[in-house]
């Protein structure tokens, strides 16, 4: 029995764990099994009774220089991979905004990036992959048991253990990137400029969550091209860590809001074009490990929503409006405009707007969460599972059309009384 | 290009500092137990850069196989860069107090069985006049505890053995290098609650690479173990006697 949690230190539990040198260990006579990577979700869904840890299944297992197609196992991390193939003159075509999680992990939660709206999820780019269920590996794609596929792409863990992967990688002819930043007033100005940039690869905008009137939503939006010069250098494997808990008082609603202002005013140009390292551009909180401590002992949550294109600004500025108004405040805000869904059966992304916001927990945030899940609701929105950790059943499968598909899969394979969560009973899964 | 030879190649450290040198396209030969894992691990290897990789399966405590396993190495690289001599196995303590084949099959492990390998490996590499053999060894083997004195006792073996070694083929150019880790996060520990002086393996292969490329013959890893043991082998006696360590 060990002590677990995950990205967000809420909840913590005692669980079993075993982490296998292979998949021919992978045979399981247990029941409440999920799968995890290196817990970067944030909440519940990597924590169970029994837990199987990917981080031995590291292996390459081939890569075709020709097509970019690589084959590996299932506990390789993003940061492995690029360790490895950007000096070869290869990217990820599809990253979230840390590389400290697993091809399993991404797969799992069908993660999305700063380019969805180009070129859709990570699950997008993945050919076929291998997945484990009672002892028997199984393998899967688009033509091949395209259920499971369709299923296991997104599906939180739900269906088995994700054992390897085959998915493109970008060639790429430098390690850098051509980044504009825009200051955008408010919330009108900044969904102007995502449309009028909407050909950019990479895009993603910072939002001050605390500015209210006129000033509501105003952001920094950020857009991004691979540059086409420069070298093909890594990231630096080297991190500051954040070494023990930080007092949980030091965040609150002042130091917030004079953190928002200072980043907002940082930049004193309405605009700024330089050439970044993909290292700073994708994952500017990697360089502090363990960044999460900030949050104190307690923990926190981020709240990711995404509400369809159609409930537009007015959904958005009624969620705004209702957190400045709770002064709950979030440290970091990501606005991002989201392309059109693909047809996994859980994936979390549709056409739209997704907004993710971090809270330090306390015990007047369930509250306003609900309130916040009332509004999405209403926008025919939902929520992302990677992140969530308190969503009602209700809330899920009034938002996710496709969960009975997924529960008769999941039964047809055996999956349904093995490989669950502590978020998959919560949600009635 | 360099060769490079990993005996207990399975092993999670040296799985690490194999992938280190995969990446400089190394040559590899690599010796271990376990067959299916050596498999994926070539796969591996090869995608992440190695010019070859040679394989062979052994079981540490077969000795009469070891002069072939070795001659058989050096044959077919040529000329050996480093050899790596990492498979070991974590006693149950108790098991050894009360069952002596067990306990003689664990010092058999860790001591007898690298320290035939070791020497075959000498021997060769004395011909050589160049080159360098690395063990891992561990902390474990500089004071005797009660918690895990049979392991403490073979690695400590290694460990004096490795002082006359290195002093001999000081004269052929032959840099000998003990790594004594101290806590790491591999299959052998699994069972363990890890703390803040926990290192992880790739952490520890990058220290280990270093100190060879450099000649360095510093052996704790990382080197804030050098701290702890030297206050460790200087609490007098009659204290340490009483401690529950
Ligand atoms: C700083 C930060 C930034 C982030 N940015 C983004 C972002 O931009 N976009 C985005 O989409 N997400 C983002 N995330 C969330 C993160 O990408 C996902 O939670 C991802 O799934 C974590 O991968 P992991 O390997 O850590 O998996 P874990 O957290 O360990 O597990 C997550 C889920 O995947 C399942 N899973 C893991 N491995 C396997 C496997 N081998 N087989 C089957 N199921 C498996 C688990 O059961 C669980 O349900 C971010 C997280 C952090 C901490
Ligand atoms: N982890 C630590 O905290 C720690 C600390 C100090 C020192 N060390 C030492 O570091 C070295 C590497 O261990 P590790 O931590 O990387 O653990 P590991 O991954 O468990 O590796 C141990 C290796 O030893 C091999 N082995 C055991 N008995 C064998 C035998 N009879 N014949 C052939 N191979 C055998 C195993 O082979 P299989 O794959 O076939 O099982 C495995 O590859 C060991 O010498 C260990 O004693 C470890």
């Amino acid at each position: 029995m060990k002590k677990m949690t995950s990205w967000g230190k809420y909840p913590h539990i005692d669980a079993n764990i075993s982490a296998p040198l292979s998949s021919h260990m992978l045979a399981n006579e247990k029941r409440n099994i999920i799968a995890r990577g290196l817990g970067r979700s944030y909440g519940d869904s990597a924590l169970s009774e029994n837990i199987i840890i990917s981080n031995r299944l590291n292996h390459f297992i081939s890569f075709d220089e020709n097509t970019g197609q690589l084959h590996c196992e299932a506990g390789v991390s993003l940061h492995d991979i690029l360790m490895n193939f950007v000096p070869k003159g290869w990217f990820l075509y599809v990253t979230p905004g840390t590389k400290f999680v697993t091809v399993g992990g991404a797969i799992a939660s069908d993660v999305h990036g700063k380019n969805h709206h180009i070129d859709g999820c990570f699950s997008d780019h993945v050919t076929s992959l291998t997945i484990c269920i009672q002892g028997e590996e199984i393998s899967c794609s688009r033509e091949e048991n395209s259920d499971l596929f369709h299923a296991t792409c997104g599906g939180m863990g739900l269906t088995g253990i994700i054992t390897k992967a085959t998915f493109k990688l970008r060639p790429i002819t430098s390690s850098y990137i051509n980044q504009k930043v825009i200051k955008a007033k408010n919330l009108d100005t900044v969904l102007e400029l995502f449309e009028q940039y909407r050909d950019a690869t990479y895009s993603v905008a910072w939002i001050d969550c605390l500015s209210t009137g006129s000033n509501l939503g105003r952001s920094l939006l950020m857009l991004g091209e691979h540059a086409c010069k420069g070298e093909l250098t890594t990231h630096k494997s080297g991190v500051l860590n954040m070494p023990c808990d930080m007092p949980s008082f030091l965040l609150n609603k002042y130091t917030i809001q004079a953190f928002n202002s200072a980043y907002y005013n940082k930049q004193v140009k309405e605009e700024l074009n330089n050439t970044i390292h993909y290292d700073s551009f994708f994952y500017p909180l990697d360089g502090i490990s363990n960044w999460n401590r900030m949050y104190g002992k307690n923990g926190f949550t981020q709240y990711q929503f995404v509400i369809p294109k159609e409930a537009g600004k007015e959904g958005l500025k009624e969620i705004l409006e209702a957190i400045a108004e709770s002064k709950q405040g979030s440290f970091l805000a990501v606005l991002k405009v989201f392309g059109k869904g693909n047809i996994n059966y859980l994936s979390f992304p549709l056409e739209g707007y997704t907004l993710a916001l971090d809270f330090k927990l306390n015990n007047k945030l369930f509250a306003l969460l609900d309130r916040l899940d009332l509004i999405v609701r209403k926008y025919k929105g939902r929520i992302y599972l990677s992140k969530d950790v308190r969503m009602s059943e209700e809330m899920f499968k009034a938002s996710y059309p496709h969960w009975k598909k997924f529960q008769v899969l999941r039964k047809k394979y055996g999956a349904d009384e093995r490989y669950l969560s502590l978020q998959s009973k919560r949600i009635g899964l | 290009m360099k060769n490079i030879i990993i005996i207990g190649a399975t092993s999670a450290m040296a799985e690490e500092v194999a992938k280190l040198y995969a990446a400089e396209k190394a040559n590899l030969y690599l010796i271990a137990r376990n067959t299916t894992r050596l498999e994926s691990i070539i796969n591996d290897l090869t995608v992440r850069g190695a010019n070859t990789v040679h394989t062979s399966a052994f079981d540490a405590n077969q000795f009469d196989s070891h002069e072939v396993l070795i001659e058989q190495a050096f044959e077919t690289l040529g000329y050996v860069d480093v050899v790596l001599i990492a498979h070991g196995s974590l006693p149950n303590q108790e098991l050894c107090q009360n069952d002596t084949t067990q306990a003689i099959e664990e010092l058999n492990t860790n001591g007898i069985s690298v320290i035939s390998l070791l020497t075959h490996t000498a021997n060769k590499m004395e011909l050589q006049k160049k080159g360098n053999i690395t063990v891992i060894t561990s902390v474990a083997g500089d004071r005797g505890r009660q918690s895990n004195y049979v392991y403490g006792a073979a690695k400590g073996m290694v460990s004096t053995f490795l002082q006359g070694l290195a002093q001999r083929l000081n004269k052929s150019g032959v840099h000998v290098l003990d790594i004594k880790p101290g806590f790491v996060d591999t299959p052998m520990t699994a069972e363990f609650n890890k703390g803040a002086l926990w290192a992880k393996p790739d952490k520890v292969a990058q220290i280990i690479k270093k100190r060879i490329s450099k000649k360095s013959s510093f052996s704790y890893t990382p080197a804030f173990w050098f701290i702890i043991m030297t206050v460790i082998k200087f609490i007098p006696k009659f204290v340490f006697t009483r401690l529950k360590l």
